[in-house]
């Protein structure tokens, strides 16, 4: 024993850094692990991804988006996301809002109930408002009576999108305005800033790297869904097809080349989102440094 | 107290929380009520028959479970290794593999799909070095475990990446300066402190397989009683107009759902009380 603190303390740096490593095998065996099983499972699909996209060269590559149903999908994803984004981000703000500020009876089923569509199956989402606005669904035949279709159309679409990507803006607010606390917007109200202008000024502010990264991420998932938005479109071409769907008919008739061509949208879009998430990272953590306070 | 001022205090409680709540019964909790009623009204005999009883279906479950569950134990190994390599260790594109870790996140499942079937098909980049020794990937239910092993991955390593994060170095130190060896130090001082993490980064992978549907769809084949997942056979039940067969699965995946964020909520406290020792 004595043997053992005495050889360590004699050459203390070198033997207690060694002391909570492995081997060198063992890390070049554990790294080379790491990067097969990331190569086969993520990187190579990615690859593929984009050369099939461009195997047939540019001009066949963009012809895949002007072409009629793909230009229509691609505007009927562009429309979903533009209702469903500013909504969730209108609820994501509001809740965490309400939540972080303030004391309230049933707050933490509250916060359950709005990760709830995270546990939920996308084809779950799906069926849910097939179940409500079906043909053969709860309000099924009065909406019928009143010439309304919400299934196998655009609402069917948006009111899956939403729910599907419900909790992202507020899950990322949530705690972050937890860590942060109300003192700013306390001394802000007792100076006689009014709701709306310490909002603005305080709170925003404090929380917009936050809040973009949560944006950014219902963005991407609100363009990608693929379960849900199958359960409700009912695949009109041309009409209720979304981007992924549209992927899914163009796959199933072999044609790879457009199919991957439009995938590869969708796989940028993934990539930028990526980016941005590293950047507003790497931003967060430059505030913190300069103001570590807040 | 200062939370006990800001009560009074700060404004706009009853409109954020009454938009909040308006929103959330109108698009998440009338609409999953919507589901058990229709489930609820078709009589107990019935949704036995249709959601528990039927040969087709009995074998969806056992697939979407059984696959999603082999998924998660291959995702906590090596999400555990890829999380340890990523905080302990420092090699070349580190930073780069780190961010792709969450490409599944932001990935539409309809583009992995396509693309793990188009290489792991038989005559696929990856598919045609497996073909000669008879293994095939792609239409088998072996395919299904891989794309649920995709959409698992980060689940594991990000949950358990925070958790070596935070392990005390001093710990370690310790154990070896009393003699113990490196796997010594790893399975008694190491190990016990991140398997909560580990357990909940399984815990989530497997829920979130057992919903899956858009990755698994194209390479699964989709043969009844072979390669058909759940949420698959509630789709086709609903391109019958059957309902009430759809809405009698659902209601059994959702309450499995349920069950797994009581789970998952039990685990994350255990990792936080852990972390708090």
């Amino acid at each position: 024993m004595a043997g053992t603190v005495t050889r360590n303390l004699s050459g203390a740096r070198p033997a207690s850094r060694r002391s909570i490593t492995e081997p060198a095998p063992v890390r070049w065996l554990l790294i080379g692990l790491s990067l097969i099983f990331i190569g086969l499972v993520l990187i190579l699909p990615l690859v593929l991804v984009f050369t099939y996209a461009f195997q047939q060269g540019l001009d066949v590559y963009f012809a895949s988006f002007t072409e009629r149903d793909a230009a229509r999908a691609i505007n009927l994803t562009l429309t979903t996301a533009a209702i469903a984004v500013p909504l969730n981000v209108l609820f994501g703000v509001s809740a965490a809002w309400a939540i972080t500020k303030f004391q309230f009876r049933g707050k933490n089923i509250l916060i359950t109930l709005i990760d709830l569509p995270f546990a939920v199956s996308p084809v779950i989402a799906g069926l849910i408002f097939v179940v409500l606005f079906g043909a053969r669904g709860i309000f099924g035949p009065w909406l019928i009576e009143n010439d309304i279709r919400i299934i196998f159309n655009t609402p069917g679409i948006v009111l899956a999108t939403i729910f599907v990507t419900f909790p992202f803006v507020a899950r990322e607010l949530i705690p972050l305005m937890q860590a942060q606390g109300n003192e700013e917007e306390l001394s802000a109200i007792t100076l006689g800033a009014s709701g709306w202008k310490t909002f603005w000024r305080v709170t925003l502010p404090n929380i917009k790297w936050g809040l973009l990264y949560g944006v950014i991420l219902c963005n991407a998932r609100a363009m990608g869904e693929f379960g849900a938005v199958s359960v409700v479109s009912g695949h009109i071409r041309g009409k209720t097809n979304t981007m992924p769907l549209h992927i899914e008919i163009l796959y199933n008739d072999y044609q790879f080349t457009a199919a991957f061509a439009v995938a590869s949208l969708l796989a940028f879009l993934a990539i930028i989102t990526l980016i941005l998430k590293a950047v507003i990272e790497w931003r967060t953590s430059k505030d913190i440094i300069e103001n570590p306070e807040s | 107290m200062p939370r006990n001022r800001s009560n009074r205090v700060l404004p706009g409680f009853g409109l954020t929380l009454g938009f909040t709540l308006f929103y959330t019964s109108l698009l998440v909790l009338i609409p999953l009520a919507g589901l058990f009623y229709l489930t609820s009204g078709m009589g107990w005999e019935t949704f036995v028959k249709k959601a528990i009883t039927d040969p087709r279906v009995i074998a969806a479950y056992k697939l979407s479970f059984g696959a999603s569950f082999i998924a998660a134990v291959i995702n906590a190994f090596f999400g555990f290794i890829l999380a340890w390599v990523l905080v302990r260790y420092r090699f070349f594109g580190k930073r780069v593999i780190d961010a792709l870790v969450d490409i599944p996140f932001a990935l539409p499942t309809a583009v992995s799909g396509i693309a793990l079937t188009t290489l792991y098909a038989h005559t696929g980049w990856v598919g045609q070095l497996l073909d000669p020794f008879g293994i095939k990937i792609s239409y088998t239910q072996t395919g299904i475990t891989l794309a649920l092993v995709l959409i698992g991955l980060p689940f594991v390593v990000r949950t358990v990446q925070p958790a070596i994060e935070d392990l005390e170095a001093e710990l370690e130190e310790a154990a070896s300066s009393l003699g113990a060896s490196r796997w010594q130090t790893f399975t008694k001082v190491i190990l016990p402190s991140i398997l909560p993490s580990v357990l909940s980064g399984f815990t989530l992978a497997f829920a979130r397989a057992v919903g899956e549907f858009g990755s698994v769809y194209f390479i699964a084949g989709n043969m009844p009683f072979k390669t058909e997942i759940a949420p698959l056979l509630i789709i086709i039940k609903l391109e019958q107009y059957d309902y009430q067969g759809a809405a009698a699965i659902g209601a059994v995946m959702l309450i499995a759902s349920f069950l797994f964020l009581l789970i998952i909520n039990l685990l994350q406290a255990w990792s936080r009380r852990g972390a708090v020792k």
